[in-house]
């Protein structure tokens, strides 16, 4: 099952090129890149583990895109995504996110359904 | 292919507007005749191999790495900053920036902690121009634990297989460099273009003078621009002399005298005295009594 999540979910995976651009756009923004991957992309889960600290001071996308390359190379099988934050007053929040890897078979999520007190559904996605 | 087009390499010097950058090195800095012919000769050969790219003639991506030797205070920094400026109108850097290090910046305190420094300043510099102030500090064969090895080989690989992403320019001492180059073959076969930075005629300093004064809106009064001449001289026969930088520390230490008289004299002042430096503003240097 294709996990969505993120900007682009619903195009295509993103060539090299077309990451690069939108890394680019980000930095352009002023926005700190952050390269994170995970083997759990449950949308309840916003624990994924770091990949080095976000960069905070680069002037061209390629120094992002060597992080992404090195974070795909060493979890091929993960999920890898960039988390574009803005520092600015007001914003302080992740203002871009997608993702840039995914592992060739991707684990389906299921629909759990059990039930509760008074006979109240309670649905779970596992 | 057509082997019948005319080529017309100046609107492609005019497009580019690296004429403006030339221009720009000439009137700026003072002397230095045989860098900016190299600088010159660089652009030449970085405007050419774009118009045979585009007629399929490409040489694959040029080795840009460079080396500026010269003596301390020759302009190298600044002349970084241009040839900066003039690779990224060429189209062979994508970002006008410069990011200048040192020793300190790529090398580590302890085990481990190298490679993360240097890969960060590289990521920082990708994209422009990374500037090694004092590269040969990086290798010191004195002591084989030292861990400017590791920095040095990860910038070797780096220089090698991100040639389009980043331009390195390692600058130094010219004896200094020798000894660095010749401890480490890997780098001087991945610089392709040395300039040496000649030291500054007496004439030419006094040029720069006048320049630097003219920029903080003073000038030399005719007499104080003889004091001056002999200053020169007399500071250049001494010790740690460093070119221009002497010049601007000296132009400083003038700047204090200065105020310091008109402060002491206690008269009106005019516009002028404000701008004005005297002889007996250069002549109190300790320069001139033998001292530094």
């Amino acid at each position: 099952m294709r996990i969505t999540q993120g900007c682009f979910s619903f195009l295509p995976d993103l060539t090299d090129a077309q990451i690069s651009a939108q890394v680019q756009y980000c930095i352009s923004q002023g926005w700190a890149l952050g390269v994170e991957f995970t083997d759990d992309p449950h949308p309840r889960n916003t624990y994924w583990e770091m990949w080095g600290l976000p960069m905070f001071d680069l002037a061209d996308a390629a120094g992002v895109v060597q992080e992404i390359n090195a974070c795909r190379k060493a979890h091929p099988e993960d999920y890898v995504r960039i988390n574009a934050f803005d520092n600015t007053h007001g914003w302080e929040t992740v203002r871009m996110s997608f993702l840039v890897n995914r592992p060739k078979v991707e684990k389906p999520l299921t629909l759990v359904r059990s039930e509760g007190q008074g006979r109240n559904q309670i649905y779970a996605m596992r | 292919m057509d082997r019948e087009a005319r080529i017309d390499l100046a609107a492609d010097y005019a497009a580019s507007g690296i004429g403006d950058v030339l221009d720009a090195l000439d009137r700026e800095l003072v002397g230095l005749k045989p860098v900016k012919l190299r600088i010159r000769q660089i652009a030449a050969l970085l405007l050419v191999e774009k118009a045979r790219e585009r007629y399929g003639l490409g040489a694959g991506a040029p080795t840009l790495h460079m080396s500026f030797t010269g003596n301390p205070g020759t302009g190298k920094t600044t002349v970084a900053l241009r040839m900066a400026e003039l690779l990224h109108k060429l189209g062979y850097i994508r970002r006008n920036h410069l990011v200048s290090v040192t020793r300190d910046d790529l090398v580590g305190q302890y085990i481990g902690h190298t490679a993360p420094k240097t890969k960060e300043v590289l990521k920082r510099a990708m994209g422009g121009v990374l500037f090694i102030d004092e590269a040969y500090y990086l290798y010191r064969p004195e002591n084989e634990r030292d861990y400017g090895q590791e920095a040095i080989e990860i910038l070797l690989q780096v220089m090698e297989n991100q040639r389009d992403d980043l331009v390195v320019i390692l600058a130094g001492y010219a004896e200094r460099m020798e000894t660095f180059f010749r401890s480490n073959p890997g780098f001087r076969s991945r610089v392709a273009h040395h300039v040496d930075f000649p030291d500054y005629e007496n004439d030419e300093l006094l040029a720069i003078a006048e320049k630097m004064l003219e920029g903080q809106h003073y000038h030399f009064s005719e007499s104080a621009r003889g004091a001056f001449a002999d200053y020169i001289a007399a500071r250049k026969a001494q010790p740690h002399f460093a070119n221009a930088r002497s010049i601007r520390n000296a132009l400083d230490r003038a700047r204090l005298r200065q105020a310091n008289r008109h402060f002491e004299a206690g008269m009106p002042l005019t516009i002028d005295d404000l701008a004005t430096f005297e002889a007996e503003d250069i002549r109190a240097s300790r320069v001139f009594n033998g001292g530094v």
